[in-house]
């Protein structure tokens, strides 16, 4: 049947372009049944091992190719597709619509993209589809972010080519399967995947862009970019053990940033990184255990994040700013978001029963099995960190922590149903987690839930949240401040701008010093001729510009009086 | 006393705050005791320690607020830092 080779991003396209055309219920209709009946037909219709490809110019693009790994991010996709959409109903902005359902095409279109070629496109279509979500908020600020996320990410795009072209002249193929790290082409893919996965270094354009956009864009962003890139990464270098470390780092550094910082949706980017180190450890390791532990892992995450996101978003929407410094005791009037976003919380934080907890775990526990102690204590000190500071600290600034009186109504409905679903999905995986289980790539059996494991979590979770209120009731808990820290960003916001100010100062001082010298030594020059014999001839010297006036007037007489003797 | 009565909420009252504590410091203390009561298959040598997830949970949290609060003498600048050319 033609229907189950039909590429899923062709829906989201087509809607798209139908929004552009349609106003009002219609309108709605048609955006949320998007992802739901691309969803069900996926689900339903579609098995792995199908090859959609189209040719164009003798060259074959495989639009898609269907396994266990691409179509458990495609089911993944459609839930946040339909969360989002859902969450974002309310807004009245055809851009944003447009461009969230482009963007969440291009990222079905990344993953099943069955060669290099394509992936690019669809790559780059992600960037610029995306944009659009930070410019919409329409400050001085997103406008710039959203130009220096747009800059990042199309050179991400064009590494990626860059890569696949060295790849195709190397081995003649560009095909998207293992790709590994013995050539160059595997560095230059490498790294382009890296900037969109947000390697230490290359991360800055998350916590930069992410907390400009819109209220309901982050929900988005959020979901997808990082996640195609942990998607390529799992196909192209699963078991490169340098991800391990950089998974490592990942986890870790983020966490300090997230406790300084006073925007809270920028904390979450910030644990963002954090969730997607986890991510990238499983992916470097390599075992069934720890691939599936990724997969697993980035399905609870963009559904927890998503949740967290647009807990804030809600927040940002009614109060007006996502400052913890500013914030507090929104409970009193948003209590429904409230209890949802301490749902998240508790997902993000790996609690028993909640999502990241069956899925985080398989990571760890591969971890320990492949002897790798020192990260599996980083990775440990990231998990406490994490619930310290999106699980405690978001929720408590935002909700609890000191009234500053805002007195703010609850979210939209349509808000509040978005979370709900994320919410319920959160619990259903932490409480069923055999469903997920089964459609994770590789075949292993893993019991979450054992005595052992729960306790030491537990143990682990409260002992960080006493240690919170330690350090709260003891004054060692820094002060929530109005400020910015710096990051890797300051070198291309700060450092360059000044050293190419610098320069240019410099050459605009070299250029008036050769222009003095110049006119020094033409005066010079202009002196000495003035001063030698023919000088005295009087040729063109102190002759009035009026003379030659005159003399001009002249000929064009003669000129007119020759004219008309003619 | 004819003030308009404001309406409470649950936190307003100092006293479910610290019923929430109350329930914590139990909770850590239950905790650390089923340890010693739960026989538990560990992967790793220093999960046999009694109170190992504790203690590593609560100094990793102190450890990392302080951390942070020393990075925050580096990184820390005023809010229109990048705004503004120096």
């Amino acid at each position: 049947m033609w229907m189950t080779e039909l590429p899923p991003f062709i829906p989201f396209f087509i809607a798209a372009f139908l929004v552009i055309l349609t106003r009002g219920w219609l309108r709605y209709l048609l955006i949320l049944a998007t992802p739901v009946l691309g969803g069900l037909h996926l689900w339903l219709d579609v098995d792995p091992g199908i090859v959609t490809s189209i040719s164009i110019l003798e060259y074959d693009l495989i639009l898609m190719r269907t396994d266990r790994l691409s179509l458990l991010f495609g089911y993944l996709f459609h839930i946040a597709a339909f969360i989002g959409v859902l969450f974002a109903l309310h807004v009245r902005d055809t851009t944003q619509t447009v461009s969230s359902l482009l963007y969440a095409g291009s990222a079905m279109g990344a993953v099943f993209a069955g060669d290099l070629i394509t992936l690019f496109i669809f790559w780059e279509l992600l960037a610029i589809t995306s944009a659009p979500l930070i410019w919409a908020r329409k400050t001085e600020t997103a406008m710039r972010s959203g130009i220096r996320y747009l800059i990042i990410q199309v050179s991400s795009g064009m590494l990626l080519l860059a890569g696949a072209l060295v790849q195709y002249y190397q081995s003649g193929t560009l095909e998207f399967n293992y790709i590994g790290l013995d050539s160059i082409s595997g560095w230059l893919i490498f790294i382009a995947f890296g900037i969109k996965c947000a390697f230490p270094l290359l991360h800055n354009w998350l916590t930069d862009a992410y907390p400009e956009a819109t209220p309901t864009g982050t929900v988005f962003l959020s979901a997808l970019t990082t996640k195609v890139a942990i998607y390529t990464l799992a196909r192209g270098f699963p078991g490169t053990e340098l991800l391990v470390y950089i998974g490592a780092v990942m986890t870790v550094f983020p966490i300090f940033y997230a406790v300084i910082e006073n925007d809270l949706r920028r904390v979450l980017a910030y644990s963002l990184i954090n969730q997607l180190g986890f991510m990238v450890c499983g992916i470097g390791i390599g075992t069934a255990l720890s691939l599936n532990g990724t997969v697993a892992h980035a399905f609870s995450h963009v559904i927890y994040k998503a949740l967290l996101f647009m807990s804030m978003g809600a927040v940002l929407y009614r109060a007006g700013n996502v400052y913890a410094s500013d914030l507090g005791g929104l409970y009193k009037s948003m209590p429904k978001t409230t209890l949802l976003c301490i749902i998240g919380a508790a997902s993000i934080s790996a609690f028993p029963l909640f999502s990241g907890f069956v899925s985080k775990s398989m990571v760890l526990a591969a971890m320990i099995e492949e002897g790798y102690d020192i990260i599996w204590l980083m990775l440990l000190f990231a998990s406490a960190g994490v619930f310290h500071h999106a699980g405690i600290k978001v929720p408590y600034y935002a909700f609890f922590a000191k009234d500053h009186g805002i007195r703010t109504q609850e979210a939209p409905l349509n808000m509040i149903l978005a979370m709900s679903i994320a919410a319920f999905i959160c619990i259903f995986v932490g409480t069923q987690p055999s469903y997920l289980y089964a459609l994770l790539p590789w075949e292993v059996e893993f019991q979450p839930y054992d005595i052992t494991h729960v306790l030491s979590q537990l143990q682990l979770l409260m002992f960080s949240a006493l240690a919170f209120v330690w350090l709260t009731k003891t004054g060692l808990y820094p002060d929530e401040i109005h400020s910015v820290n710096i990051d890797i960003e300051w070198l291309y916001r700060k450092f360059l701008p000044k050293v190419v100010r610098s320069i240019y100062g410099y050459t605009q001082k070299a250029c008036n010093r050769i222009i003095n010298i110049c006119e020094a030594s033409f005066n010079v020059a202009h002196q000495a001729l003035h001063d030698t014999r023919i000088a005295r001839l009087h040729i063109a010297s102190n002759w009035p510009t009026g003379s030659m006036v005159l003399w001009l007037a002249i000929i064009l007489g003669f000129f007119l009086l020759a004219d008309a003797i003619d | 006393m004819n003030e308009p009565k404001q309406k409470q909420y649950l936190f307003d009252n100092p006293r479910n705050v610290s019923i929430v504590l109350r329930s914590l410091y139990i909770i850590c203390i239950l905790l650390v005791l089923l340890d010693f009561i739960l026989h538990r298959h560990v992967m790793h040598e220093w999960e046999q320690l009694a109170g190992f997830y504790a203690i590593f949970g609560f100094v990793a949290c102190v450890m990392l607020v302080l951390g942070a609060k020393q990075l925050r003498n580096i990184v820390m600048r005023k809010e229109d830092y990048y705004d503004v050319d120096d």
